[in-house]
């Protein structure tokens, strides 16, 4: 399924008036297409999943997924959020199964755990099947949030920086954990990001969002290799890439100011 | 082994409480109808039993019915005012002032309004004296709903409803009993209002109230005591129910 953005503008209400965030966005994102959209803190990014998701409609212009315009949030779109919000009282595998009981009301309680368990083994916890959230590590718990948001084979995963809020080794070994399901899910994928590695390692196009109200000002192709490999991120051809994606956030940071 | 300590620990700082109070008596050689001591509650008891079963018994039921209903009027309520601002903005200035006024005031009001039934006339004391904390626990509970577990559902195409009964009332859960402890202490205090200021022959507030007149200050103390008993009780089937229903909130 292919997104496109077509001269969206936002704008919130607020105590002191207006807040435009988004001013004439336009972009689209290819089928199957990973991309990544970065930019200066507040500009906007968190808006644009909710419009993609269908949560909440822009003041002007459109968002079409395949062609079709997005006027109410769609089934098939998942979601994933910084906070993994699992719901405490229900374990591992009764959290993942939770899409499922909205859009698939008539799947028996066995199919529906064997779908969440078939994503459990492929990010590697298929032991915490019946443990409570409470009892996962944060890793562990962003992990399970992630199956929670393909457990209904969504064409287009919406992920709102589910990774910030990780240490460093853990995070590298999540982005091997969504390169592996993005291999084995073919799926659409938006990803929200600050860290212009992550990226840069996880999306085959990166955006980046001038500074608020945000609109396209960079964008640019990241298929420097067939299969990335973290060792990849200290070549001199990545370190480049890195170095102009740092500068274009510079940029659009002045422009915020 | 956890089961045993749970029990054996309050039970211990129990007995250590009331040697306690035996021995503050007993060192200031206060007379039984200054302050009684531990050993003189036995006897007064012991001389009452029969009384202390049937008023006991209507002190407990009264109450419990009465928190039953308090848990629905709480619980309705919460939920409107935790769903709705508008009814949250308009509700809570009526809420507060009827919790300002001291119930002691409204007992005789409502005595005059349903005469003789003296049963529903205590179980409305009942609800008006402990709904409160509930109805304002739960529309708390709902209203600071974070945003991203209702996008997750909402994403979904899932309607409110759905978001209700899947995430927020469950997420609830822990604070619902949390004013369903205080509420249940405060159930006692009402039913003990109603029984002490109008008098109608039921209850342990009226077994107080015949201690007192006949200056048998051992039994007032039993009766205390009883009630303290019963409150005591009731708690506990309410930690038992939340350990059940809200165990997961509960760290081990």
């Amino acid at each position: 399924m292919h997104i496109n953005i077509e001269k969206v503008s936002h704008q919130y209400e607020t105590k002191q008036g207006m807040l435009p965030v988004l001013k004439d966005l336009s972009l689209s994102i290819k089928r199957k297409g990973f991309t990544a959209i970065v930019g200066p803190s507040g500009c906007g990014k968190s808006t644009i999943t909710r419009l993609v998701s269908g949560l909440i409609k822009p003041t002007q212009g459109s968002i079409f997924i395949s062609n079709k315009k997005i006027t109410s949030p769609l089934s098939t779109v998942g979601m994933a959020f910084q906070n993994p919000v699992l719901l405490e009282w229900r374990n591992v595998i009764k959290n993942i199964i939770l899409p499922l009981e909205i859009v698939s009301k008539n799947m028996t309680y066995n199919q529906k755990r064997s779908n969440a368990l078939d994503l459990l083994k492929l990010v590697g916890l298929e032991e915490f099947e019946n443990n409570l959230p409470s009892e996962l590590s944060g890793g562990m718990k962003q992990r399970v949030s992630l199956c929670r948001s393909l457990v209904h084979s969504p064409e287009v995963l919406i992920l709102d920086e589910p990774f910030a809020a990780l240490d460093a080794f853990t995070k590298e070994d999540l982005w091997d954990v969504m390169h592996k399901l993005k291999k084995e899910r073919d799926f659409t994928c938006i990803l929200i990001t600050h860290d212009l590695r992550e990226a840069v390692y996880l999306a085959d196009q990166v955006i980046v969002l001038s500074g608020r109200p945000a609109s396209l000002q960079y964008d640019v192709k990241t298929n420097f290799n067939e299969e990335k490999k973290l060792s990849d991120l200290y070549s001199s051809e990545v370190s480049q890439l890195l170095a102009t994606l740092r500068n274009q956030i510079e940029i659009a940071q002045n422009k915020n100011d | 082994m956890i089961r045993i300590n749970n029990f054996i620990i309050p039970l211990f700082s129990l007995i250590i409480f009331c040697l306690l109070w035996e021995l503050l008596v007993w060192y200031n050689n206060w007379p039984n109808y200054k302050m009684a001591s531990p050993s003189d509650l036995w006897p007064a008891f012991w001389k009452f039993k029969h009384l202390f079963l049937i008023y006991g018994w209507e002190t407990f039921w009264r109450t419990v019915v009465g928190l039953i209903l308090s848990v629905l009027v709480g619980l309705s309520l919460g939920i409107l005012m935790g769903f709705s601002k508008t009814i949250r903005i308009g509700l809570y200035p009526i809420l507060v002032g009827f919790n300002a006024i001291p119930k002691a005031t409204v007992v005789p009001v409502i005595a005059l309004i349903f005469v003789g039934m003296h049963n529903m006339n205590t179980i409305i004391i009942v609800i008006l004296i402990s709904f409160f904390p509930i109805c304002v626990s739960i529309s708390i509970g709902l209203s600071t709903l974070e945003r991203e577990y209702e996008d997750i559902l909402l994403s979904l195409g899932a309607n409110k409803f759905e978001i209700f009964y899947k995430i927020a009332l469950p997420k609830t859960l822990p604070e619902f009993f949390g004013a369903l402890k205080v509420s249940t202490t405060l159930a006692f205090i009402g039913t003990n209002l109603m029984e002490i200021i109008e008098p109608h022959g039921k209850g342990l507030g009226h077994l107080f109230d015949s201690g007192k007149i006949s200056a048998d200050y051992p039994l007032m103390f039993a009766v205390l005591i009883t009630l303290a008993v019963m409150g005591i009780f009731l708690y506990y089937i309410v930690v038992y129910l939340e350990n059940i229903f809200a165990g997961w909130a509960i760290r081990k």
